[in-house]
């Protein structure tokens, strides 16, 4: 059979190559492109060179979308990555073991499915969904429980250093679903005689979750890593939709795509947004790459 | 003839994993995609109609069987004013000419790569959230000069340009740098709005000088109703509007002229810092916080649920309204108070201009057909026609004789009269888009109480200053 190899691989590539190169690397070559010029989106643009990127030095709002990407960077995996792993090992091994298997916690059928749920949504509809639980007035479902108590309503996405962390709990709450869906498939691929021997060796739930668990996930969590750091560089849907004065207030929760949004379709300098995509490119780039080197280490093989 | 991978287990559940992670890397900057076609062609030449022969009825030279296409915006208005009252009229006039309607709620979304293709569409009304920068389309000779049309007679008396037909000052509001290149149709008036049975039950009028403003503010404030807002998320300008208006009353409409023209300092001038001041005091007395995180929208709703008192915005508000205005609300305007007697203008001035913007297409097929179009629109039967569909007066001093208009419009119309001379208009918004969004931010700031009037003015003033060196911006000045 090995004469027809090389045919057969190039007839299965040829379709998906092309839409990729033609859907995917075209596009960015050409952003590359008209990042260089002074394009406004209507007619021919202009080369000027590095100026779009010298720009970018003394943009504030880009610094500040830098900044809130370096806090998402760290904020946004460790926080779900946390409160994912807790959960699937709850609901997978956290509970009694019966005839020899580790079974989950009451009802974590349950529960896998309704964690599950906000990854079905569609983002915008969550960024509208928490528009309503953040509202700041009696009509909000978190201030209208406050204010029934008595207490002043929080303004959540209006005070300044309180409005970036109610758009990171609200990707949190979006994402933790799926991350416990893929490490409840990671753990439900570890043998059970791996934690069966550890209980008979008296481990806690303690020990076995850090000596076991976590070990041999490690995999896992670091595909869930480098996902999140690249859903950290993203944030757009959310920030447009929910945040106050896109990306506001004074752009205390603006991230790149939203400052590229606004420089391409409302300022119309598609040049300069497009140079913001280049940048944001890189970033992006440079930390997949450095997590990848970073967390690279011997698996465990079983 | 079964074929397999050499090695099935090299493609472990973890290998997967990472080989998606990795695509997903490659995938993920999307905004770095921007548009695929983008720029090729942008300065093809469109083949264009030729001309007609110029008759009575025809001054413009229309070629009697071109294809006309007409892109609505389907916002506040609709499209039924185009498709039941402007396009009959086209049709009627040039009967054997095909008249392609097409509407949208994404200008830019629709007509972007149509532009950069090269085959815009003849005429185009641009507005709403997604609208195209007039500016850059300026600056790209996109727009078609409506100096012919403006100069062109009238269609119901020929002796009369068409200019002659308008609200003066209409040419004007759609210039760039002394050349007309927009219509816009619609007579606008800004102020502040309260409701006529609120007051009316209440026993309040409406204020014209400072200390009667803020006396009438602390009453409402006593009766529980918050006296003044807007809203912050999305509607900033609303409330910047009033600021700037409240600085041509304190120093003239030199102020204005001065901001729009970018003059160094403009925004520091005394009158602008004083009318900062002066709101600054108001959103901090008398402003419920929450605002900041509602979209206008919500507050209008609130006005119209009685828990609000006065809500800047122009006069679109009574319309946009209409489904949850209760009944015997009866919108009114109330201009700007002055601040003192020592103001420029008297308490009676106001901002009143054209708003809905429409263009013709200087690179579509037949631009004269555009040009014509918008000359049936400022027809009587044109201007009559909208504001009977739309319930808004247009820019057509003829259109809205008689016509009964509902209470908000009827009062804003009024106001405008009381106005007379003292009407002036603000355009730095439309030139410069970055500007309006420092000032909208600004204006949140300021009115919610994070910065004083100094830093505001300040703020602005240094991004104005920055746009005035950026070579790569167009200018505009007037």
């Amino acid at each position: 059979m090995r004469h027809g190899k090389y045919p057969f691989v190039i007839g299965f590539l040829f379709v998906p190559v092309t839409l990729y190169v033609v859907f995917v690397i075209a596009p960015y070559a050409q952003a590359f492109q008209i990042s260089m010029t002074n394009w406004r989106g209507l007619s021919a643009p202009q080369w000027v060179g590095f100026e779009n990127f010298r720009r970018l030095l003394d943009d504030t709002n880009f610094w500040k979308a830098v900044q809130h990407h370096g806090v998402l960077l760290l904020a946004l995996p460790l926080i779900t990555i946390a409160i994912a792993l807790f959960f699937s090992f709850l609901l997978n091994v956290g509970g009694k073991s019966s005839g020899g298997q580790r079974q989950g916690v009451w009802g974590s059928k349950f529960y896998r499915v309704v964690f599950f749920f906000p990854q079905v949504l569609a983002v915008a509809i969550i960024a509208v969904l928490f528009q309503m639980v953040y509202r700041p007035n009696e009509s909000g479902l978190i201030n209208g429980v406050l204010m029934k108590l008595g207490f002043d309503p929080v303004l959540f996405l209006v005070r300044p250093n309180l409005a970036l962390w109610s758009i990171i709990a609200v990707l949190v709450w979006q994402a933790v679903g799926f991350y416990v869906v893929l490490f409840s498939a990671g753990m439900a691929s570890i043998p059970g005689e791996i934690y069966e021997a550890a209980e008979v060796d008296g481990a806690s739930r303690v020990t076995l979750f850090f000596r076991v668990t976590l070990p041999l996930l490690w995999d896992t969590l670091q595909v869930a890593w480098v996902y999140l750091g690249i859903a950290a560089f993203d944030a757009f849907a959310i920030v447009s939709v929910l945040s106050v004065d896109g990306g506001g207030p004074d752009g205390a929760t603006t991230v790149l795509a939203m400052e590229i949004y606004r420089n391409a379709f409302v300022y119309s300098k598609y040049g300069y947004a497009s140079a913001m995509g280049v940048a944001l490119f890189f970033l992006t780039l440079t930390f997949a790459a450095l997590t990848l080197r970073l967390t690279k280490r011997e698996s465990v093989e079983y | 003839m079964s074929i397999t991978p050499d090695n099935p287990a090299d493609l472990s559940r973890r290998t997967v994993l990472r080989r998606a992670a990795a695509v997903g890397l490659l995938a993920t900057p999307a905004a770095g995609l921007l548009s695929a076609c983008a720029t090729s062609g942008g300065d093809e030449k469109n083949e264009q109609v030729a001309d007609g022969t110029k008759s009575a009825t025809n001054p413009l030279g229309v070629a009697e069987d071109a294809p006309i296409e007409v892109v609505i915006f389907n916002g506040g208005y609709g499209e039924k004013y185009a498709t039941d009252v402007h396009q009959p009229l086209y049709k009627k006039a040039f009967p054997k000419a095909e008249v392609k309607h097409q509407s949208t709620q994404a200008v830019s979304t629709v007509l972007q790569p149509r532009f950069a293709a090269g085959n815009p569409p003849e005429f185009v009304n641009n507005s709403g959230e997604k609208l195209i920068d007039f500016g850059s389309l300026v600056a790209d000779g996109q727009l078609a000069d409506l100096t012919e049309l403006w100069d062109a007679p009238s269609v119901d008396d020929p002796n009369k340009k068409v200019r002659d037909t308008v609200v003066p000052g209409t040419v004007d509001v759609g210039s760039f740098n002394g050349k007309p290149y927009v219509l816009y149709y619609v007579s606008t008036v800004f102020g502040i709005w309260y409701s006529g049975k609120l007051f009316k039950d209440n026993g309040w009028a409406p204020a014209k000088d400072w200390s009667e403003f803020t006396a009438l503010l602390d009453k409402i404030k006593a009766k529980g109703i918050t006296p003044y807002g807007y809203a912050g998320a999305n509607a900033a300008y609303y409330q910047w509007n009033v600021i700037l208006t409240h600085a041509a009353k304190i120093g003239g409409t030199d102020v204005l002229k001065n901001i729009d023209n970018l003059e160094d300092g403009a925004w520091q001038q005394d009158a602008v810092k004083q009318a900062a001041e002066a709101w600054a005091e108001i959103g901090a007395k008398y402003v419920d916080k929450s605002f900041e995180g509602l979209k206008h929208t919500d507050v209008q709703l609130r006005q119209n649920q009685y828990k609000l008192a006065f809500y800047p915005s122009g006069d679109w508000l009574e319309g946009e309204q209409k489904k949850d205005t209760p009944s015997g609300f009866e919108y009114q305007l109330m201009p700007v108070p002055s601040l003192s007697a020592s103001d420029k203008l008297p308490a009676t001035a106001l901002r009143a201009t054209a708003g809905e913007g429409y263009f013709v297409s200087a690179k579509s097929k037949n631009p004269k057909g555009g040009l014509e179009y918008m000359r049936q629109m400022l027809s009587v039967a044109g201007a009559k026609g909208f504001t009977e569909v739309v319930k808004a007066p247009t820019v057509v001093t003829a259109g809205s004789e008689g016509f009964a208009f509902p209470p908000g419009v009827a009062s804003s119309q009024a106001a405008l009269k009381a106005a007379g001379q003292d009407v002036f208009n603000i355009y730095f918004d439309g030139w410069y888009k970055e500007l309006d969004t420092e000032v909208r931010t600004a204006t949140n700031e300021l009115m919610f109480g994070r910065i004083k009037a100094d830093a505001f003015v300040e703020r602005i003033q240094k991004r104005a200053d920055a746009i005035k060196k950026d070579s790569s911006i167009a200018k505009f000045t007037r």
